[in-house]
Protein backbone atom coordinates (compact mmCIF):
# COMPACT_ATOMS: atom_id res chain seq x y z
CA UNK A 1 0.00 0.00 0.00
CA UNK A 2 1.33 3.48 -0.82
CA UNK A 3 1.46 5.20 2.13
CA UNK A 4 3.78 7.66 3.30
CA UNK A 5 5.13 7.01 7.19
CA UNK A 6 5.31 10.66 8.01
CA UNK A 7 1.83 11.37 7.12
CA UNK A 8 0.17 8.17 9.43
CA UNK A 9 0.46 11.10 12.51
CA UNK A 10 -2.64 12.63 10.76
CA UNK A 11 -4.42 9.43 9.89
CA UNK A 12 -5.91 9.03 13.28
CA UNK A 13 -9.29 8.05 11.58
CA UNK A 14 -8.75 5.51 8.75
CA UNK A 15 -10.81 4.40 6.54
CA UNK A 16 -13.15 1.49 8.28
CA UNK A 17 -12.22 -1.95 6.60
CA UNK A 18 -15.78 -2.77 6.01
CA UNK A 19 -16.38 0.63 4.28
CA UNK A 20 -13.37 0.31 2.16
CA UNK A 21 -14.38 -3.22 1.11
CA UNK A 22 -17.81 -1.50 0.41
CA UNK A 23 -15.64 1.30 -2.10
CA UNK A 24 -14.07 -1.57 -3.47
CA UNK A 25 -17.13 -3.80 -4.24
CA UNK A 26 -19.24 -0.77 -5.63
CA UNK A 27 -16.32 0.55 -8.28
CA UNK A 28 -15.84 -2.81 -8.99
CA UNK A 29 -19.26 -3.19 -10.06
CA UNK A 30 -18.64 -0.17 -12.74
CA UNK A 31 -17.80 -1.21 -16.31
CA UNK A 32 -14.56 0.46 -17.53
CA UNK A 33 -16.50 2.33 -20.28
CA UNK A 34 -18.69 4.40 -17.64
CA UNK A 35 -15.91 4.58 -14.96
CA UNK A 36 -15.11 8.22 -16.16
CA UNK A 37 -18.83 9.66 -16.71
CA UNK A 38 -19.95 7.37 -13.10
CA UNK A 39 -17.13 9.19 -11.21
CA UNK A 40 -17.71 12.30 -12.78
CA UNK A 41 -21.30 12.04 -11.62
CA UNK A 42 -20.47 10.90 -7.76
CA UNK A 43 -18.27 14.61 -8.20
CA UNK A 44 -16.46 13.50 -5.05
CA UNK A 45 -13.22 13.18 -6.59
CA UNK A 46 -11.98 16.16 -8.28
CA UNK A 47 -10.86 16.33 -11.80
CA UNK A 48 -6.74 16.71 -10.84
CA UNK A 49 -7.88 13.84 -8.53
CA UNK A 50 -8.78 11.49 -11.09
CA UNK A 51 -5.71 12.57 -13.45
CA UNK A 52 -3.82 11.43 -10.97
CA UNK A 53 -4.97 7.49 -11.47
CA UNK A 54 -4.45 5.05 -14.79
CA UNK A 55 -7.55 4.40 -16.00
CA UNK A 56 -5.90 2.29 -18.92
CA UNK A 57 -4.32 -0.60 -16.28
CA UNK A 58 -6.02 -3.62 -15.33
CA UNK A 59 -9.27 -3.53 -13.91
CA UNK A 60 -8.22 -4.56 -10.01
CA UNK A 61 -5.29 -2.59 -10.19
CA UNK A 62 -7.25 1.06 -11.26
CA UNK A 63 -10.14 0.12 -8.33
CA UNK A 64 -7.44 -0.37 -5.84
CA UNK A 65 -5.93 2.90 -6.73
CA UNK A 66 -9.51 4.45 -6.88
CA UNK A 67 -10.24 3.05 -3.22
CA UNK A 68 -6.77 4.13 -1.65
CA UNK A 69 -7.66 7.57 -3.49
CA UNK A 70 -10.80 7.46 -1.08
CA UNK A 71 -9.00 6.83 1.47
CA UNK A 72 -6.82 9.31 1.38
CA UNK A 73 -10.10 11.81 0.76
CA UNK A 74 -11.63 10.55 3.61
CA UNK A 75 -14.34 9.41 2.31
CA UNK A 76 -17.15 8.43 4.13
CA UNK A 77 -19.81 5.68 4.26
CA UNK A 78 -22.01 7.69 2.93
CA UNK A 79 -20.15 8.74 0.01
CA UNK A 80 -20.21 4.93 -1.24
CA UNK A 81 -23.74 4.77 -0.53
CA UNK A 82 -23.99 8.06 -2.42
CA UNK A 83 -21.76 6.34 -5.15
CA UNK A 84 -24.35 3.32 -4.94
CA UNK A 85 -26.76 5.53 -5.62
CA UNK A 86 -25.46 7.00 -9.24
CA UNK A 87 -24.62 2.77 -10.41
CA UNK A 88 -28.10 2.26 -9.75
CA UNK A 89 -29.67 5.06 -11.12
CA UNK A 90 -27.42 4.16 -14.37
CA UNK A 91 -28.43 0.58 -14.13
CA UNK A 92 -31.94 0.90 -13.06
CA UNK A 93 -32.88 -1.99 -15.23
CA UNK A 94 -30.95 -4.42 -13.47
CA UNK A 95 -33.78 -4.61 -10.50
CA UNK A 96 -37.34 -5.29 -10.55
CA UNK A 97 -39.17 -2.06 -9.55
CA UNK A 98 -42.86 -2.07 -7.94
CA UNK A 99 -45.00 0.70 -7.88
CA UNK A 100 -46.94 1.56 -4.42
CA UNK A 101 -49.42 4.64 -4.10
CA UNK A 102 -49.84 6.58 -1.84
CA UNK A 103 -53.48 8.68 -0.54
CA UNK A 104 -54.68 11.08 1.93
CA UNK A 105 -57.84 11.34 3.85
CA UNK A 106 -60.51 13.04 1.62
CA UNK A 107 -60.32 17.21 2.56
CA UNK A 108 -57.06 16.89 4.25
CA UNK A 109 -55.01 20.00 3.50
CA UNK A 110 -52.25 19.67 1.46
CA UNK A 111 -49.48 21.84 2.96
CA UNK A 112 -46.04 22.78 0.41
CA UNK A 113 -43.99 20.05 0.21
CA UNK A 114 -40.26 20.58 1.84
CA UNK A 115 -38.19 17.58 0.59
CA UNK A 116 -35.60 18.64 3.31
CA UNK A 117 -38.54 18.32 6.02
CA UNK A 118 -39.43 14.80 3.64
CA UNK A 119 -35.87 13.62 4.00
CA UNK A 120 -35.22 14.09 7.66
CA UNK A 121 -38.97 13.12 8.78
CA UNK A 122 -38.29 9.66 6.81
CA UNK A 123 -35.13 8.95 8.36
CA UNK A 124 -35.95 9.44 11.69
CA UNK A 125 -38.74 7.30 11.40
CA UNK A 126 -36.53 4.44 9.82
CA UNK A 127 -33.68 5.29 12.44
CA UNK A 128 -36.30 5.57 15.64
CA UNK A 129 -37.61 1.71 14.71
CA UNK A 130 -34.35 0.24 13.14
CA UNK A 131 -30.98 1.34 15.21
CA UNK A 132 -29.02 0.11 12.74
CA UNK A 133 -30.01 1.64 9.45
CA UNK A 134 -27.96 3.45 6.87
CA UNK A 135 -30.38 6.25 5.04
CA UNK A 136 -28.78 7.99 2.13
CA UNK A 137 -30.31 10.42 -0.44
CA UNK A 138 -30.30 11.99 -4.24
CA UNK A 139 -32.31 14.36 -5.62
CA UNK A 140 -32.70 14.22 -9.63
CA UNK A 141 -35.13 16.36 -12.25
CA UNK A 142 -38.85 16.30 -11.88
CA UNK A 143 -38.93 17.10 -8.09
CA UNK A 144 -37.58 13.32 -7.63
CA UNK A 145 -35.95 11.65 -5.10
CA UNK A 146 -33.98 8.44 -4.78
CA UNK A 147 -33.23 6.74 -1.20
CA UNK A 148 -31.12 3.88 -1.09
CA UNK A 149 -31.83 2.12 2.45
CA UNK A 150 -29.42 -0.58 4.05
CA UNK A 151 -31.38 -2.61 6.29
CA UNK A 152 -29.97 -4.12 9.96
CA UNK A 153 -31.44 -5.03 13.05
CA UNK A 154 -31.07 -4.12 16.58
CA UNK A 155 -27.99 -6.11 17.09
CA UNK A 156 -26.29 -6.58 13.35
CA UNK A 157 -24.92 -3.73 11.25
CA UNK A 158 -26.89 -2.77 8.11
CA UNK A 159 -26.25 -4.97 5.38
CA UNK A 160 -24.84 -2.61 2.59
CA UNK A 161 -25.00 -5.48 -0.21
CA UNK A 162 -28.40 -5.86 -0.24
CA UNK A 163 -30.13 -2.31 -0.21
CA UNK A 164 -33.57 -0.89 -1.07
CA UNK A 165 -34.25 1.55 -3.29
CA UNK A 166 -37.00 4.03 -3.35
CA UNK A 167 -37.63 6.59 -6.45
CA UNK A 168 -39.81 9.01 -4.80
CA UNK A 169 -42.09 11.97 -7.03
CA UNK A 170 -42.83 14.42 -4.80
CA UNK A 171 -45.52 16.16 -6.90
CA UNK A 172 -47.39 13.14 -7.46
CA UNK A 173 -48.11 9.65 -4.67
CA UNK A 174 -46.58 8.04 -6.98
CA UNK A 175 -43.35 5.85 -5.16
CA UNK A 176 -40.92 3.24 -7.45
CA UNK A 177 -39.24 0.58 -5.07
CA UNK A 178 -36.93 -1.98 -5.78
CA UNK A 179 -37.90 -5.23 -4.33
CA UNK A 180 -35.95 -6.49 -1.78
CA UNK A 181 -35.89 -9.93 -0.42
CA UNK A 182 -36.53 -8.42 3.20
CA UNK A 183 -40.46 -8.51 2.89
CA UNK A 184 -40.44 -8.10 6.59
CA UNK A 185 -39.00 -4.24 6.31
CA UNK A 186 -41.79 -3.45 3.86
CA UNK A 187 -44.27 -2.32 6.23
CA UNK A 188 -41.82 -0.18 8.09
CA UNK A 189 -40.80 1.59 5.05
CA UNK A 190 -44.64 2.10 3.94
CA UNK A 191 -45.56 3.83 7.18
CA UNK A 192 -41.99 5.58 6.99
CA UNK A 193 -42.86 7.17 3.41
CA UNK A 194 -46.46 7.62 3.96
CA UNK A 195 -45.98 9.72 7.21
CA UNK A 196 -42.91 11.92 5.70
CA UNK A 197 -44.85 12.88 3.11
CA UNK A 198 -47.93 13.71 4.81
CA UNK A 199 -49.96 10.92 3.89
CA UNK A 200 -52.36 8.56 5.24
CA UNK A 201 -52.20 5.61 3.15
CA UNK A 202 -49.56 3.26 0.68
CA UNK A 203 -51.06 1.00 -1.18
CA UNK A 204 -48.74 -1.84 -3.67
CA UNK A 205 -50.15 -1.33 -7.55
CA UNK A 206 -50.55 -4.28 -9.62
CA UNK A 207 -47.35 -3.21 -11.79
CA UNK A 208 -43.89 -4.63 -11.71
CA UNK A 209 -41.67 -4.18 -14.10
CA UNK A 210 -37.36 -3.27 -14.50
CA UNK A 211 -37.98 -0.67 -16.98
CA UNK A 212 -38.56 2.20 -14.53
CA UNK A 213 -39.09 4.98 -17.48
CA UNK A 214 -42.04 2.59 -18.48
CA UNK A 215 -43.37 2.42 -15.19
CA UNK A 216 -43.39 6.15 -15.24
CA UNK A 217 -45.19 6.33 -18.23
CA UNK A 218 -48.12 4.26 -17.68
CA UNK A 219 -48.77 5.88 -13.68
CA UNK A 220 -48.27 9.20 -14.84
CA UNK A 221 -50.46 8.71 -18.26
CA UNK A 222 -47.62 9.91 -20.56
CA UNK A 223 -47.02 7.09 -22.57
CA UNK A 224 -49.24 8.76 -25.19
CA UNK A 225 -46.56 10.60 -26.27
CA UNK A 226 -43.64 10.12 -28.04
CA UNK A 227 -41.36 8.75 -25.31
CA UNK A 228 -38.15 7.58 -24.49
CA UNK A 229 -38.11 3.56 -24.58
CA UNK A 230 -34.73 1.79 -23.42
CA UNK A 231 -34.46 0.25 -27.24
CA UNK A 232 -36.07 2.05 -29.99
CA UNK A 233 -38.02 -0.74 -31.45
CA UNK A 234 -39.36 -0.66 -35.15
CA UNK A 235 -42.79 -1.76 -35.76
CA UNK A 236 -43.83 -4.81 -36.95
CA UNK A 237 -43.82 -4.04 -40.97
CA UNK A 238 -42.93 -6.38 -44.09
CA UNK A 239 -39.62 -6.93 -44.93
CA UNK A 240 -39.13 -5.21 -48.04
CA UNK A 241 -36.81 -7.78 -49.47
CA UNK A 242 -35.38 -5.41 -52.10
CA UNK A 243 -38.86 -4.82 -53.88
CA UNK A 244 -41.37 -2.53 -51.92
CA UNK A 245 -44.02 -5.28 -51.39
CA UNK A 246 -46.50 -2.61 -51.41
CA UNK A 247 -45.83 -0.39 -54.18
CA UNK A 248 -45.23 -3.31 -56.77
CA UNK A 249 -48.15 -3.57 -59.10
CA UNK A 250 -47.61 -7.22 -59.84
CA UNK A 251 -47.81 -8.34 -56.13
CA UNK A 252 -51.72 -8.23 -55.49
CA UNK A 253 -52.84 -8.06 -51.70
CA UNK A 254 -55.75 -10.70 -51.93
CA UNK A 255 -57.07 -9.61 -48.16
CA UNK A 256 -56.24 -5.67 -48.52
CA UNK A 257 -60.28 -4.98 -46.96
CA UNK A 258 -58.99 -6.99 -43.97
CA UNK A 259 -55.30 -6.02 -43.52
CA UNK A 260 -56.55 -2.60 -43.50
CA UNK A 261 -59.27 -2.99 -41.06
CA UNK A 262 -56.48 -4.67 -38.50
CA UNK A 263 -54.41 -1.69 -39.14
CA UNK A 264 -57.42 0.44 -38.57
CA UNK A 265 -58.09 -1.16 -35.36
CA UNK A 266 -54.66 -1.89 -33.39
CA UNK A 267 -53.77 1.88 -34.11
CA UNK A 268 -57.19 2.74 -32.86
CA UNK A 269 -56.22 0.50 -29.43
CA UNK A 270 -52.68 1.19 -29.47
CA UNK A 271 -51.66 4.18 -30.47
CA UNK A 272 -48.89 5.36 -32.99
CA UNK A 273 -46.35 6.14 -30.27
CA UNK A 274 -44.23 3.46 -28.95
CA UNK A 275 -45.42 1.39 -26.05
CA UNK A 276 -44.30 1.31 -22.41
CA UNK A 277 -42.09 -1.44 -22.36
CA UNK A 278 -43.22 -4.48 -19.66
CA UNK A 279 -41.38 -7.82 -19.92
CA UNK A 280 -44.38 -9.61 -18.10
CA UNK A 281 -48.24 -9.92 -17.57
CA UNK A 282 -49.57 -12.29 -15.32
CA UNK A 283 -53.23 -13.64 -14.74
CA UNK A 284 -54.59 -15.46 -11.86
CA UNK A 285 -57.50 -17.09 -12.84
CA UNK A 286 -59.99 -18.95 -9.78
CA UNK A 287 -62.99 -19.09 -12.32
CA UNK A 288 -65.16 -22.01 -12.90
CA UNK A 289 -64.82 -24.64 -15.95
CA UNK A 290 -67.12 -23.63 -18.85
CA UNK A 291 -67.57 -25.94 -21.93
CA UNK A 292 -69.45 -26.15 -24.98
CA UNK A 293 -69.33 -29.45 -25.25
CA UNK A 294 -71.05 -32.51 -23.29
CA UNK A 295 -70.34 -32.29 -19.47
CA UNK A 296 -67.61 -34.03 -18.62
CA UNK A 297 -65.21 -34.42 -15.05
CA UNK A 298 -64.26 -30.83 -15.14
CA UNK A 299 -67.28 -29.09 -15.75
CA UNK A 300 -69.32 -30.58 -12.88
CA UNK A 301 -66.46 -29.37 -10.46
CA UNK A 302 -68.59 -26.80 -7.90
CA UNK A 303 -65.40 -24.93 -7.23
CA UNK A 304 -63.55 -22.77 -9.25
CA UNK A 305 -60.02 -24.18 -10.94
CA UNK A 306 -57.00 -21.92 -10.29
CA UNK A 307 -54.85 -21.76 -12.92
CA UNK A 308 -52.16 -18.88 -13.57
CA UNK A 309 -51.43 -17.74 -17.29
CA UNK A 310 -48.50 -15.78 -18.00
CA UNK A 311 -47.31 -13.98 -20.83
CA UNK A 312 -43.78 -12.77 -21.34
CA UNK A 313 -41.71 -10.88 -23.96
CA UNK A 314 -38.22 -8.59 -23.86
CA UNK A 315 -41.46 -5.99 -24.52
CA UNK A 316 -44.70 -7.26 -23.98
CA UNK A 317 -47.04 -4.63 -25.54
CA UNK A 318 -45.20 -4.15 -28.60
CA UNK A 319 -45.28 -7.85 -28.84
CA UNK A 320 -48.81 -7.70 -28.42
CA UNK A 321 -49.53 -4.69 -31.20
CA UNK A 322 -47.90 -6.75 -33.48
CA UNK A 323 -49.84 -10.08 -32.84
CA UNK A 324 -53.00 -8.62 -35.13
CA UNK A 325 -51.27 -7.39 -37.76
CA UNK A 326 -48.83 -10.71 -38.35
CA UNK A 327 -51.98 -12.93 -38.91
CA UNK A 328 -51.69 -14.55 -35.82
CA UNK A 329 -54.13 -13.22 -33.68
CA UNK A 330 -57.40 -11.45 -34.63
CA UNK A 331 -58.10 -8.11 -34.14
CA UNK A 332 -59.34 -6.61 -31.39
CA UNK A 333 -57.19 -8.32 -29.20
CA UNK A 334 -59.06 -9.78 -25.34
CA UNK A 335 -60.01 -6.19 -23.47
CA UNK A 336 -57.40 -8.00 -20.65
CA UNK A 337 -54.36 -7.51 -22.49
CA UNK A 338 -54.73 -4.37 -23.91
CA UNK A 339 -56.12 -2.53 -20.38
CA UNK A 340 -52.88 -3.03 -19.48
CA UNK A 341 -51.38 0.66 -19.65
CA UNK A 342 -54.93 2.21 -18.83
CA UNK A 343 -55.32 0.24 -16.22
CA UNK A 344 -51.99 0.44 -14.67
CA UNK A 345 -51.87 -3.25 -14.29
CA UNK A 346 -50.32 -6.22 -14.78
CA UNK A 347 -50.93 -8.34 -12.78
CA UNK A 348 -54.84 -9.69 -12.61
CA UNK A 349 -57.42 -11.81 -11.00
CA UNK A 350 -59.58 -12.96 -12.79
CA UNK A 351 -62.64 -14.31 -10.53
CA UNK A 352 -66.29 -15.46 -11.85
CA UNK A 353 -68.62 -12.55 -11.24
CA UNK B 1 -39.79 -14.08 -57.27
CA UNK B 2 -40.46 -10.71 -59.42
CA UNK B 3 -36.91 -10.53 -59.22
CA UNK B 4 -36.10 -13.23 -61.76
CA UNK B 5 -35.76 -13.11 -65.33
CA UNK B 6 -38.84 -14.37 -66.68
CA UNK B 7 -40.20 -14.21 -70.58
CA UNK B 8 -43.78 -14.21 -69.53
CA UNK B 9 -45.47 -11.65 -67.30
CA UNK B 10 -45.56 -12.68 -63.38
CA UNK B 11 -48.17 -11.65 -61.29
CA UNK B 12 -48.02 -12.69 -57.63
CA UNK B 13 -51.43 -12.93 -55.18
CA UNK B 14 -51.00 -12.67 -51.59
CA UNK B 15 -53.65 -13.80 -49.80
CA UNK B 16 -53.46 -14.68 -45.73
CA UNK B 17 -56.26 -17.61 -46.23
CA UNK B 18 -58.95 -18.97 -48.31
CA UNK B 19 -61.54 -18.16 -50.07
CA UNK B 20 -60.22 -15.16 -52.19
CA UNK B 21 -62.81 -12.73 -51.87
CA UNK B 22 -65.52 -13.43 -54.37
CA UNK B 23 -66.33 -9.91 -55.81
CA UNK B 24 -62.97 -9.18 -58.01
CA UNK B 25 -61.70 -9.95 -61.33
CA UNK B 26 -58.55 -12.22 -61.70
CA UNK B 27 -56.46 -13.09 -64.00
CA UNK B 28 -56.59 -17.30 -64.45
CA UNK B 29 -54.27 -18.69 -61.23
CA UNK B 30 -51.23 -21.01 -62.21
CA UNK B 31 -49.69 -22.21 -59.01
CA UNK B 32 -50.79 -22.44 -55.68
CA UNK B 33 -48.01 -22.41 -52.62
CA UNK B 34 -49.22 -22.62 -49.55
CA UNK B 35 -46.83 -21.81 -46.70
CA UNK B 36 -46.92 -22.99 -43.77
CA UNK B 37 -44.54 -22.15 -40.66
CA UNK B 38 -43.67 -25.09 -38.66
CA UNK B 39 -43.56 -22.00 -35.67
CA UNK B 40 -47.06 -21.78 -35.97
CA UNK B 41 -49.70 -24.35 -35.48
CA UNK B 42 -52.05 -21.89 -36.33
CA UNK B 43 -50.10 -21.44 -39.81
CA UNK B 44 -51.10 -25.20 -40.01
CA UNK B 45 -54.48 -24.87 -39.14
CA UNK B 46 -54.95 -22.25 -41.32
CA UNK B 47 -53.66 -23.97 -44.24
CA UNK B 48 -55.75 -26.97 -43.88
CA UNK B 49 -59.01 -25.14 -44.15
CA UNK B 50 -58.09 -23.35 -47.00
CA UNK B 51 -57.56 -26.51 -48.72
CA UNK B 52 -61.40 -27.21 -48.36
CA UNK B 53 -61.73 -24.52 -50.96
CA UNK B 54 -59.65 -25.37 -53.66
CA UNK B 55 -60.89 -27.25 -56.56
CA UNK B 56 -59.94 -30.45 -57.23
CA UNK B 57 -58.19 -29.76 -60.58
CA UNK B 58 -55.32 -27.88 -58.92
CA UNK B 59 -54.61 -30.67 -57.52
CA UNK B 60 -52.95 -32.13 -60.70
CA UNK B 61 -49.69 -30.33 -59.92
CA UNK B 62 -50.88 -26.67 -59.76
CA UNK B 63 -50.61 -27.45 -55.67
CA UNK B 64 -47.34 -26.88 -54.20
CA UNK B 65 -46.44 -26.39 -50.05
CA UNK B 66 -43.35 -24.86 -48.81
CA UNK B 67 -42.48 -25.58 -45.47
CA UNK B 68 -40.41 -22.53 -43.54
CA UNK B 69 -38.48 -22.44 -40.10
CA UNK B 70 -37.46 -26.18 -39.68
CA UNK B 71 -33.88 -24.40 -39.52
CA UNK B 72 -35.06 -23.33 -35.90
CA UNK B 73 -35.74 -26.80 -34.72
CA UNK B 74 -36.50 -25.43 -30.70
CA UNK B 75 -39.33 -23.10 -32.45
CA UNK B 76 -40.92 -25.26 -34.17
CA UNK B 77 -44.23 -26.50 -32.76
CA UNK B 78 -45.43 -28.12 -35.94
CA UNK B 79 -43.82 -31.41 -36.71
CA UNK B 80 -42.15 -32.08 -40.06
CA UNK B 81 -43.97 -35.35 -40.09
CA UNK B 82 -47.12 -33.48 -40.01
CA UNK B 83 -46.35 -31.19 -42.84
CA UNK B 84 -45.10 -34.50 -45.11
CA UNK B 85 -48.14 -36.12 -44.43
CA UNK B 86 -49.96 -33.40 -45.17
CA UNK B 87 -48.29 -32.90 -48.59
CA UNK B 88 -48.93 -36.62 -49.32
CA UNK B 89 -52.38 -36.64 -48.73
CA UNK B 90 -53.14 -33.76 -51.07
CA UNK B 91 -50.40 -35.74 -53.81
CA UNK B 92 -48.54 -32.36 -53.88
CA UNK B 93 -44.75 -31.26 -53.80
CA UNK B 94 -43.73 -29.85 -50.21
CA UNK B 95 -40.67 -27.98 -50.50
CA UNK B 96 -38.74 -26.78 -47.68
CA UNK B 97 -37.09 -23.30 -47.21
CA UNK B 98 -36.32 -21.12 -44.30
CA UNK B 99 -37.76 -17.83 -45.89
CA UNK B 100 -35.72 -15.59 -43.58
CA UNK B 101 -32.34 -16.63 -45.30
CA UNK B 102 -31.87 -14.73 -48.14
CA UNK B 103 -29.78 -17.24 -49.89
CA UNK B 104 -32.70 -19.76 -49.56
CA UNK B 105 -34.76 -17.76 -50.90
CA UNK B 106 -32.99 -16.89 -53.99
CA UNK B 107 -32.85 -20.81 -54.76
CA UNK B 108 -36.17 -21.38 -53.86
CA UNK B 109 -37.77 -18.21 -55.92
CA UNK B 110 -35.89 -19.32 -59.04
CA UNK B 111 -37.16 -22.64 -58.39
CA UNK B 112 -41.00 -21.87 -57.80
CA UNK B 113 -40.40 -19.63 -61.36
CA UNK B 114 -39.20 -22.63 -63.05
CA UNK B 115 -42.19 -24.34 -61.61
CA UNK B 116 -45.02 -21.74 -62.46
CA UNK B 117 -43.66 -21.22 -65.99
CA UNK B 118 -44.48 -24.89 -66.43
CA UNK B 119 -47.56 -24.67 -64.78
CA UNK B 120 -48.65 -22.37 -67.25
CA UNK B 121 -47.97 -24.01 -70.04
CA UNK B 122 -45.17 -21.90 -70.83
CA UNK B 123 -42.74 -24.36 -71.48
CA UNK B 124 -43.04 -26.52 -74.59
CA UNK B 125 -42.99 -30.40 -74.05
CA UNK B 126 -43.86 -30.41 -70.49
CA UNK B 127 -46.50 -30.20 -68.80
CA UNK B 128 -47.91 -29.48 -65.13
CA UNK B 129 -49.00 -33.33 -64.64
CA UNK B 130 -45.62 -33.81 -65.64
CA UNK B 131 -43.65 -32.51 -63.28
CA UNK B 132 -45.68 -33.48 -60.68
CA UNK B 133 -44.93 -37.23 -61.47
CA UNK B 134 -41.54 -36.33 -62.05
CA UNK B 135 -41.17 -34.91 -58.83
CA UNK B 136 -43.31 -37.81 -57.20
CA UNK B 137 -40.54 -40.19 -58.30
CA UNK B 138 -38.03 -38.37 -56.30
CA UNK B 139 -39.87 -39.71 -52.97
CA UNK B 140 -38.67 -42.27 -50.67
CA UNK B 141 -40.86 -45.05 -50.92
CA UNK B 142 -41.21 -45.72 -47.38
CA UNK B 143 -43.39 -42.55 -47.32
CA UNK B 144 -46.01 -44.35 -48.75
CA UNK B 145 -46.47 -45.73 -45.93
CA UNK B 146 -47.45 -42.87 -43.80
Amino acid sequence: MRRDPAGDVGRSQEMDETVAEFFRRTILKIPITEMMTVLKAWDFLSENHLQTVNFRQRKESLVQDLVLLCEEKRASLNDAALLDIIYTQFHRHQKVWDVFQMSRRPGEDIDLFDMEQFKSSFKKILQRALKNVTVSFRDTEENAVWIRIAWGTQYRKPNQYKPVYVVYYSQTPYAFVASSLLKSNLPLLGQALTVASKHHQIVKMDLRSRYLDSLKAIVFKQYNQNFETHNSTTPLQERSLGLDINMDSRIIHENRVEKERIQRVTQEIFGDYPQPRLEFAQYKLETKFKSDLNRGILAEREEPLRCLVKFSSPHLLEALKSLAPAGIADAPLSPLLTCIPNKGMNYFKIRDK
Amino acid sequence: MLKEDCASELKVHLAKSLPLPSNVNRPRIDLIVFVVNLHSQHSLRNVEESLHHVDASFFLGKVSFLATGAGQESHCSVHRNTVVKLAHTYRSPLLFCDLEVEGFRTTMAQRLVRMLQICAGHVPGVSALNLLSLLRSTENPSLEDL
